[in-house]
């Protein structure tokens, strides 16, 4: 876990993550923006492609290593990287050390990722982000991911940010730490207990009445906006990025 | 094998298709989290009490084949008589061989998983022998001709209505009642006298102590004591794995496991069986047997990684905690040990021809791991699993290694990675599915659809607009 107060770097480079890719790049442009406005160099090396952690949790670890073994090398030098998805952060910093393991790349694997943040993370305790919120007041429920929660131990840095919003209401709703249902293929290979589990998700965040859903991974806001839209809810889901953008660009 | 697999399928369709079941689960797994939370109200003592849990059990683990032996000298010092079995099968010979020496008709049992893994009831059964099970949630399962459904709570998916339809369908001259209090009385006074009618006496073990050649039995309905000394023989049943080295090293798992299972600071009896009725004393058994099974444990034991699976001390913690267990309840997985720890376990015991399609049922959410009294790195292990069912390792320590593999899958893994392999190729297939704004729904993505309106991709890819970013900087 980052210690607090870690001195703040000049430069940062942005692993832009797989899903945000094909379906969510305004919250990746959104990062950008935000690390930039802190006076921060963003690099995004155009070779990255995906963290492998769909095929490291479906056991196909050789195909995993790969993938991993084509991003290792995209991150010289000693430049925190930026994640924004506990999720992928969680795998780079704490599984790729077990995917290398006996591998002669592990030296390489282990130096990336001691420089791994989850994005909530890097913006709470290394640049503790201040906030001028020009937006209208909004209700906003909030779902963490539970590789940002559990593994990445990053759940309250989300919070924080959105309670440094003024304008912004954070809306509790009920068994808010309990898992979405997502779980990469696991939504596909076990679809029923997935979409049993989606579904109790939005029939307690529309009791909730939120404006919006954020969240951190855009896994979970696939599996949850795709639900809730299927619904006919009128709850909309956005990056937590680009939340934070939209509500303080002047 | 393809049929364990799909029979694991239809299990969990079957089962969340079952209103009643997902309300049974729901609302006690709601119950025992909120106990659990309740009971452990300073996070730092948790963890600090976690970590000596861990300690005691990764320590114990360490040397097991030398607290075996210790174990063995000091229950045959205290006279017990120790047996040991590699598979379910000598086991269910030992204790046949045992209650046929008594010439016994009638084994009355307290709760043990062990003797589940063994179908021990069955058995005996099928030797003409009676096997009662006097707990009271076992013996439920027992008149339903079911199965647990959780490891400490074997019940629990039965309400109580269900279970008083039960009684009146089962138990002569019993009349329905919906009351807690009067079922458990009805069950208590049929029980009693089985206590002493019965020829032997079998538990399972929670903790064996090497040292003082001591086992350890938590119960909360004095079941477990009645069992354990009111007939003349008494047999304990236990794996390998649960032996500890010192009385002291009880003390921190004593305060775990109950409170992790069902939210008590203690449970209601504490046995410390120390061996049979010495001369003098009025009571107690005058035989103890200790059955010390293997079946599976000895492979898990040989690599370090898979060894944390044998940490476990049977709280049931993750599965309260899991929620696809809420969801399917513990039938569904079709083994002994359902919920997270089922899932990394049965496939080590079974082999993964058997078991192997268990450790996909999670989503990874880790709520196992954060309440895991011993620390088993159980998301990890689910991982760990996963690679061993589908891939082929003749090094493999556990049986059918990669018998759930599929050419299919396997194809499409082999293509996806060499796809995030080669930027060229990645950057290349991007762009053609975001030229399309919708992806056509086929594939995985029709179960997606199923519930979720189908993934739409962006106009252009986060690649592509922060190229454009930076040719206009």
């Amino acid at each position: 876990m980052t210690e607090q107060g870690t001195a703040r770097p000049r430069r940062v480079y942005l692993f832009g993550t797989c899903l945000i890719d094909l379906f969510f790049p305004d919250a990746g442009v959104d990062t950008v923006r935000l690390l930039e406005r802190e006076g921060l160099e963003v690099i995004f090396p155009q070779g990255q492609t995906c963290c492998g952690q769909p095929a490291y949790n479906s056991g196909y670890h050789a195909e995993a290593r790969a993938v991993a073994r084509q991003q290792l090398g995209l991150f010289p030098g000693d430049d925190p990287v930026i994640v924004p998805s506990g999720s992928c952060a969680s795998m780079l910093k704490h599984h790729y050390p077990d995917l290398f393991r006996g591998e002669p790349e592990l030296a390489q694997a282990r130096q990336l990722s001691a420089r791994v943040y989850e994005l909530t993370e890097f913006l709470v305790r290394v640049l503790d982000l201040r906030l001028d919120d020009l937006g209208p007041p909004q209700k906003v429920a909030l779902h963490t991911n539970c590789h940002a929660r559990r593994e990445m131990g990053v759940a309250g840095d989300a919070e924080r940010l959105l309670d440094r919003l003024a304008h912004v209401e954070r809306v509790p709703f009920e068994r808010q730490t309990e898992c979405c249902g997502f779980g990469g293929t696991f939504a596909v290979k076990h679809a029923p207990i997935s979409a049993a589990m989606v579904g109790d998700k939005v029939t307690a965040i529309s009791a909730a009445a939120p404006d919006l859903l954020v969240g951190g991974d855009c896994g979970c806001l696939m599996n949850i906006g795709g639900a809730l839209e299927r619904g006919g809810s009128p709850i909309r889901v956005q990056h937590i990025a680009s939340l934070l953008w939209e509500r303080t660009d002047g | 094998m393809a049929d364990a697999s799909r029979q694991f399928h239809e299990r969990i369709q079957q089962a969340l298709d079952d209103p009643q079941i997902r309300a049974n689960f729901r609302r006690a797994m709601d119950g025992l989290m909120h106990k659990r939370a309740a009971v452990f109200p300073d996070a730092d003592e948790l963890e600090r009490l976690r970590d000596l849990g861990a300690a005691v059990r990764r320590n114990a683990l360490a040397r097991l084949p030398d607290l075996l032996e210790r174990l063995e000298a000091n229950c045959v010092r205290n006279g017990m008589q120790v047996h040991w079995a590699e598979t379910v099968a000598q086991a269910n010979a030992i204790v046949l061989d045992i209650v046929r020496r008594h010439g016994g008709k009638s084994v009355i049992k307290g709760k043990s998983m062990v003797s589940e893994e063994m179908e021990l009831n069955h058995h005996l059964q099928a030797h003409g022998i009676e096997a009662l099970e006097s707990d009271l949630g076992e013996y439920i399962v027992q008149l339903a001709g079911e199965t647990p459904s959780h490891i400490i709570m074997p019940a629990i998916h039965k309400n109580t209505r269900q279970i008083a339809e039960l009684f009146v369908d089962k138990l002569d001259g019993v009349e329905f009642t919906a009351d807690a209090e009067q079922l458990t009385a009805i069950a208590r006074n049929l029980l009693r006298r089985k206590f002493y009618d019965a020829d032997v006496g079998l538990s399972g073990v929670n903790f064996a102590i090497a040292e003082t050649g001591t086992l350890v039995l938590v119960e909360n309905e004095g079941n477990g004591r009645l069992t354990t000394t009111t007939p003349n023989v008494h047999i304990a049943v236990t794996g390998i794995e649960k032996v500890i080295e010192t009385l002291e090293e009880v003390t921190p798992l004593l305060s775990l496991l109950p409170r992790s299972a069902t939210g008590q600071a203690i449970t209601t009896y504490v046995n410390l069986i120390s061996g049979p009725r010495r001369p003098g004393e009025r009571d107690g058994p005058r035989e103890v047997h200790l059955v010390l099974l293997d079946n599976g444990r000895t492979a898990s034991y040989a690599d370090p990684e898979t060894r944390t699976t044998l940490q476990c001390i049977r709280c049931g913690a993750c599965m309260n905690h899991c929620p696809v267990y809420a969801r399917i309840g513990g039938h569904a997985y079709g083994t002994v040990y359902p919920g997270p720890i089922g899932e990394i376990l049965s496939p080590q015991l079974l082999g993964c021809d058997q078991a192997g399609a268990l450790p996909g049922a999670s989503t990874l959410c880790g709520a196992c791991g954060e309440v895991c009294p011993v620390r088993i790195p159980i998301p990890k292990m689910l991982v760990r699993m996963r690679r061993e069912a589908v891939n082929r390792d003749p090094a493999s320590a556990f049986r059918d290694s990669g018998a759930q593999r599929r050419l299919g899958e396997a194809a499409i893994w082999k293509a996806w990675a060499r796809i995030h392999a080669t930027p060229g190729l990645y950057s290349l297939v991007t762009r053609t599915a975001t030229a399309f704004k919708k992806l056509p729904v086929l594939g995985p993505l029709k179960a997606w659809s199923s519930v979720r309106t189908p993934p739409r991709t962006a106009g252009k890819t986060l690649h592509q607009r922060l190229a454009a970013r930076e040719r206009q900087s």
